[in-house]
């Protein structure tokens, strides 16, 4: 279980967590939805380490972990998969799954993995992940480098973001089948209903708080109602 | 040979216990100490100065060449000149590269002078690999020169890699490229403390479809300095791209200086060059994968000079 308890952060005056209270069971598959500027990102960065909070506490199985550094967190089971993916100059994908897997892989357990999110392995295997790769190829790829990690606690920050409507629809699959690639809690930052679909629990986030806490059911009315209803139904 | 020489050798070829196969000469502080030839390839001493000639028959196919040089004498200035002829549709390997190991204070340096003439249809790859050792004061310089002369469609790929142990270098490389010839070179420099490398390119397109890529990546550190000036002139229908790519840290001085000259409406001649310092989010999402800021680095050089 994450729990996170008295979460502040603020930059420039503006509160952008607002003491946030929240605990995600374990095994659980949770949502945070919300208008852009809510502090969905931000919250995500301060489980994984990326950003510090200036006050409050965070506890993964009741150890806390405020002050352990990004990587510690990783060893200790915590998977993150950036809103834009990472590029690198000489790196291949082959390259980022080994350094990813916390046990050796080798090439065949390399393309079974890419094989899950919907890449062609042998084509991108050995590809570098430089500007040649597309949006949705570079998504794919890094839900791969986070699936590949079979972590305790995986984030996903809006996974949906910067790619064209023909790649999200096959993503989309790739979330639909989350659980059998991912294990342990997921905690995906999203706008699209589909994926709220699939959540066991959905939190609604506003102005740096959290707004409310329930399933798709009971949040939509919340959430249809208000200027954020554009960000949903695309599909 | 002594185990220096034979991990020398190692370093530059990647052959164990000096084993090699096919043809090869090895030169030892001046003088060549082991030769072979094969049918298809005969190596020569030169009578004017010092060197080889290497001339590879028309037609053959797949061989290896190795020139390793070894330089073992502190205060050694070894100049060596070596010409490759490539007979027509000949497709071989050429393995070259200096090793300097200086454990005393006088400086040692070799300057390898290397100009290859490829007849029609004659395939190069050409690989040269430079380091330096030891625990002298004195420092370990290499300045190679690099001439490249290719005929109708000819290739010469050369890949170019100084890694380690290298205090100063100069590295020149010509080129007059002909009709639909090709040439493409990959380099890759590390530096750090107080070393310098140098890189000057430039090569003429002389003829129609001719070609060049150049991609050179480098990682300046500490109080390093490296300099890259390449120039591509294109005097026909033809095409030239130039990358150079340096990481940056510390105090080290990166410069790049391009230069592309169009003669003719048809030349296509581009150029890139980025410096920088390692992207803080590289190190963030390698670190997010379970490595510490030190093998987040490490594993972006390494994969940078790959």
């Amino acid at each position: 279980m994450l729990e996170l308890k008295n979460i502040c952060f603020e930059r420039d005056n503006k509160k952008i967590l607002d003491n946030i209270n929240l605990k995600i069971d374990t095994d659980k598959f949770v949502v945070i939805t919300g208008p852009n500027g809510s502090g969905k990102s931000t919250l995500a960065k301060i489980i994984m380490g990326i950003e510090k909070p200036d006050s409050g506490k965070i506890y993964l199985e009741g150890k806390d972990i405020t002050e352990m550094p990004i990587n510690e967190r990783a060893k200790l089971g915590i998977a993150f998969a950036f809103q834009q993916p990472i590029r690198f100059k000489g790196i291949t994908v082959f390259d980022l799954l080994k350094l990813s897997s916390e046990k050796e892989i080798n090439k065949a357990e390399a393309c079974d993995i890419l094989s899950k999110v919907g890449l062609c392995a042998k084509e991108y295997v050995d590809r570098e992940i430089n500007g040649s790769l597309s949006g949705g190829e570079l998504k794919r790829i890094e839900i791969a480098t986070v699936a590949v990690r079979n972590s305790k606690f995986t984030i996903f920050d809006e996974p949906e973001a910067g790619i064209d409507l023909w790649s999200f629809q096959s993503l989309i699959k790739i979330f639909e089948d989350m659980r059998k690639i991912v294990k342990g809690t997921t905690l995906i930052i999203s706008h699209q209903e589909r994926i709220l679909n699939i959540a066991d629990e959905v939190i609604l986030m506003k102005q740096g708080k959290i707004e409310k806490i329930g399933n798709k059911e009971q949040l939509l009315g919340e959430i249809t109602g208000k200027p954020l209803c554009c960000k949903l139904g695309v599909n | 040979m002594d185990n220096i020489d034979t991990n020398l050798l190692k370093e530059i070829t990647g052959i164990e216990n000096s084993e090699f196969k096919g043809a090869y000469n090895i030169r030892k502080d001046g003088q060549s100490v082991q030769r072979q030839v094969t049918e298809n390839i005969n190596i020569v001493t030169k009578k004017d100065v010092s060197g080889i000639d290497i001339y590879v028959k028309e037609n053959t196919k797949f061989e290896i060449v190795h020139i390793p040089v070894i330089i073992t004498q502190s205060g050694m200035k070894d100049v060596v000149y070596n010409d490759f002829y490539i007979g027509e549709n000949a497709n071989v390997v050429i393995i070259a590269g200096c090793g300097i190991h200086n454990d005393h204070h006088k400086d040692s340096q070799h300057d390898g002078i290397h100009r290859f003439f490829l007849e029609k249809g004659a395939k190069v790859k050409y690989i040269e690999k430079h380091y330096g050792e030891g625990d002298g004061t004195g420092k370990r310089i290499l300045n190679p020169i690099t001439e490249v002369h290719l005929k109708e469609n000819a290739i010469m790929n050369m890949d170019s890699v100084q890694i380690k142990g290298v205090d100063s270098t100069i590295r020149t490389t010509k080129g007059v490229i002909g009709k639909n010839a090709s040439f493409v070179v990959t380099e890759k420099i590390m530096t750090h403390g107080e070393q310098y490398a140098k890189t000057e390119f430039e090569v003429e397109l002389n003829e129609e479809n001719s070609s060049t890529k150049v991609t050179s990546r480098s990682v300046a550190t500490e109080n390093s300095k490296q300099e890259f000036c390449s120039k591509i002139i294109g005097n026909t229908k033809c095409f030239g791209h130039v990358e150079c790519d340096a990481i940056i840290k510390d105090n080290a001085k990166v410069i790049a200086i391009p230069e592309i000259l169009a003669n003719n409406v048809e030349a296509n001649l581009i150029h890139e060059a980025a410096i920088g310092k390692i992207a803080g989010e590289q190190l963030t999402k390698l670190m997010t994968l379970g490595l510490t800021e030190k093998e987040a680095e490490e594993a972006i050089i390494n994969g940078f000079l790959k």
